[in-house]
């Protein structure tokens, strides 16, 4: 048992650290409001390599283990989830199927572009009527022999309108259910696409989430990612890891609310003392800095498990799940302990609680959570 | 050519200083160690200055007068892009023994450019880089706020009280590095982190050297007396405090 990070962990943790409050920080409230995508910010994560973090040197990533990904991304979500979350889809939806599943042409065609930050991913699962329940998959990709066409609609795509690159889960052989699904790797420019109007959401307002219409669009034999038959267990296996990315990024956002608040209750004076002082505030910071605590835990331990090649889907559901229920209740207090000023945008503590919500709801909801674990209660 | 580039270990600047041994050393325990922020401007510029191939840099060094607490923070350099770090193994006991350790290690392996940060942010003894010029007997420029290679020339930008100074000399030299130097300081990326495993951090021994100076005592500043609100028609107290309390009048 140890509890001591390395030190190139640590190097990781500042250096997101750095970027995040340097260049983050400047007008995140501003791209929230007037919800604008974050180009020049991705583009700089890019650059510093945090796109690609979890993927092989060999093929442009970062190598770098999923406790680094944990801290950095706990950092970059305590000042700016709209940009984590593009960081986690493109890392631990999309490199990671591709880099696992992938056959070597792909991974130089689609992996690479992306694991360098010069293309984005996104993860083409949810639709209107089919989210953590992938097999009721709509979405067709009939086997055309030489090319699939794929009809349907995918709702809630997080970079939808600006990655390049879809990771896109369909049914191919209805009539065989979770065995009939295949996961494609799609160009976002082919014919027959179509990306529907940016959806106007309670929080993380800059990052682009739409919906994409395929109509008859037709993808090549060899995009097709992994056996045929086995996109079930792509997209399950992509949403494991996915949740420690969440979780990471729920934890931040309790994280920073957090930190914003103790230095607001030590400057902050009523009844001619701080209101750190009076009790019924530090026992608040007090509860809030024990439930971070523990949810940082339970996302050490799933990126651990995941680093020693050991099974983590039931410890990345835990995580999951503390960490987004903790994120709600911090945020909540961290306004409350702002009193009047927490409810104005420029104190931030607002914006952290819009966005703590959908880390309740996105990349399986908090209930579905509770079915992954009791269901591996008696696995 | 080659620049060698000289690092002091600080604690971060938002560390709260606690003393210890009667107050003649800082208390270590939890301290974040960082670069110290001039050199960190230094080293930036310096990488930049390899980066671009318009010039004849080709080598960026560091070096450090410390004990192995700071292996963490030359790392760090060499995530941001020095090739190789040399750390020579002995407590930095004052700026005197500093520069006479880095001279030493130069006279042996030379460098065309040495720089060094105006000050560091612990002790602000702003010395080291002048020390270094005598030590190895060429100039120093101080107070650098622009650092070009045009070939073989160097073109510097100094501050200087109400203007700057434009000079243009040729290697070797010692650069004491103002603000100005460059933008910001680098954020190491992933694949620097990762290429930094691989890159050589050297320990090298201390020379023979008596420290000039000894610390006798620290003394931390007196803590802030809290703000007291006078009503705004109490002017006659207000004064009266002023008189009597604050001592100004």
């Amino acid at each position: 048992m140890n509890f001591e990070l390395t030190e190139e962990q640590e190097m990781i943790r500042d250096a997101a650290r750095d970027f995040a409050q340097r260049e983050l920080l400047p007008g995140v409230i501003e791209r929230d409001e007037n919800a604008t995508y974050p180009t020049e910010q991705v583009k700089r994560l890019g650059e510093l390599g945090f796109l690609g973090m979890l993927v092989d040197v060999e093929y442009d990533g970062g190598g770098m283990d999923a406790v680094s990904y944990v801290l950095a991304m706990e950092e970059i979500s305590k000042v700016d989830a709209s940009v984590s979350v593009i960081m986690s889809v493109n890392n631990s939806l999309v490199c990671w199927g591709v880099q696992k599943y992938g056959s070597e042409a792909q991974k130089q065609e689609f992996l690479k572009p992306m694991a360098r930050g010069d293309k984005i991913g996104a993860f083409l699962l949810s639709e209107p009527e089919a989210g953590s329940d992938a097999t009721s998959q709509r979405t067709t990709a009939v086997d055309m022999g030489d090319h699939y066409l794929i009809n349907g609609i995918k709702n809630w795509i997080t970079s939808g309108g600006t990655a390049s690159t879809y990771l896109l889960i369909a049914h191919t052989h209805p009539e065989k259910k979770h065995h009939g699904i295949n996961a494609f790797l799609i160009d976002s420019k082919l014919d027959g696409i179509t990306i529907g109007p940016h959806e106007n959401k309670m929080g993380m307002r800059a990052s682009d989430t739409h919906s994409v219409m395929f109509n008859n669009v037709k993808v090549p034999k060899e995009n097709r990612l992994g056996e045929d038959g086995q996109g079930f267990t792509i997209a399950m296996k992509s949403l494991e890891g996915g949740r420690i990315g969440i979780a990471s990024q729920a934890l931040g956002i309790a994280s920073g609310a957090y930190e914003l608040a103790l230095k607001y209750a030590q400057e902050r004076k009523t009844f001619g003392k701080e209101i750190f002082k009076h009790q019924a505030i530090a026992f608040k910071l007090a509860d809030m800095a024990v439930e971070i605590e523990a949810a940082r835990f339970f996302c050490l331990k799933a990126a651990w498990l995941k680093d020693q090649g050991k099974p983590y889907g039931q410890a990345s559901a835990m995580a999951k799940l503390y960490a987004a229920e903790t994120a709600m209740k911090v945020t909540t207090e961290a306004v409350q302990i702002h009193g009047g000023n927490g409810y104005v945008k420029e104190y931030h503590v607002e914006r952290l609680m819009r966005e703590a919500k959908l880390t309740q709801i996105y990349e399986g909801t908090s209930e579905i959570q509770k079915i992954v674990i009791s269901r591996g209660l008696l696995a | 050519m080659k620049i060698l580039v000289c690092i002091s270990n600080v604690p971060d600047t938002t560390t709260k200083v606690k003393l210890t041994d009667d107050n003649k050393q800082i208390d270590n325990a939890g301290v974040q160690w960082i670069i110290n922020p001039w050199d960190e401007l230094a080293l930036t510029r310096a990488i930049e200055l390899k980066e671009d191939s318009s010039n004849t840099i080709d080598e960026v060094c560091v070096v450090n007068v410390g004990l192995n607490q700071s292996d963490a923070t030359l790392r760090k350099a060499l995530a941001i892009g020095a090739d190789k770090a040399i750390r020579i193994d002995a407590e930095p006991l004052d700026a005197y023994f500093v520069a006479g350790q880095i001279a030493a290690y130069v006279k042996e392996n030379p460098f065309d450019i040495v720089l060094s940060g105006i000050e560091s942010s612990d002790y602000n003894g702003s010395s080291v880089g002048g020390m270094l010029s005598e030590f190895m007997d060429c100039p120093a420029i101080s107070s650098m706020t622009k650092l070009d290679v045009e070939n073989e020339n160097i073109i510097i930008h100094r501050a200087i009280p109400g203007g700057k100074q434009i000079l243009e000399l040729k290697p070797p030299f010692i650069g004491i590095v103002q603000k100005g130097i460059t933008n910001e300081p680098r954020i190491p990326a992933m694949r620097g982190i990762m290429m930094a495993r691989k890159k050589p951090l050297e320990v090298v021994a201390a020379v023979e050297l008596d420290s000039l100076s000894h610390i006798v005592e620290f003394e931390l500043p007196k803590a802030k007396a809290s703000c007291q609100m006078i009503a705004a028609d109490q002017l006659e107290e207000l004064v009266h405090l002023l008189k009597s309390e604050a001592k100004v009048l």
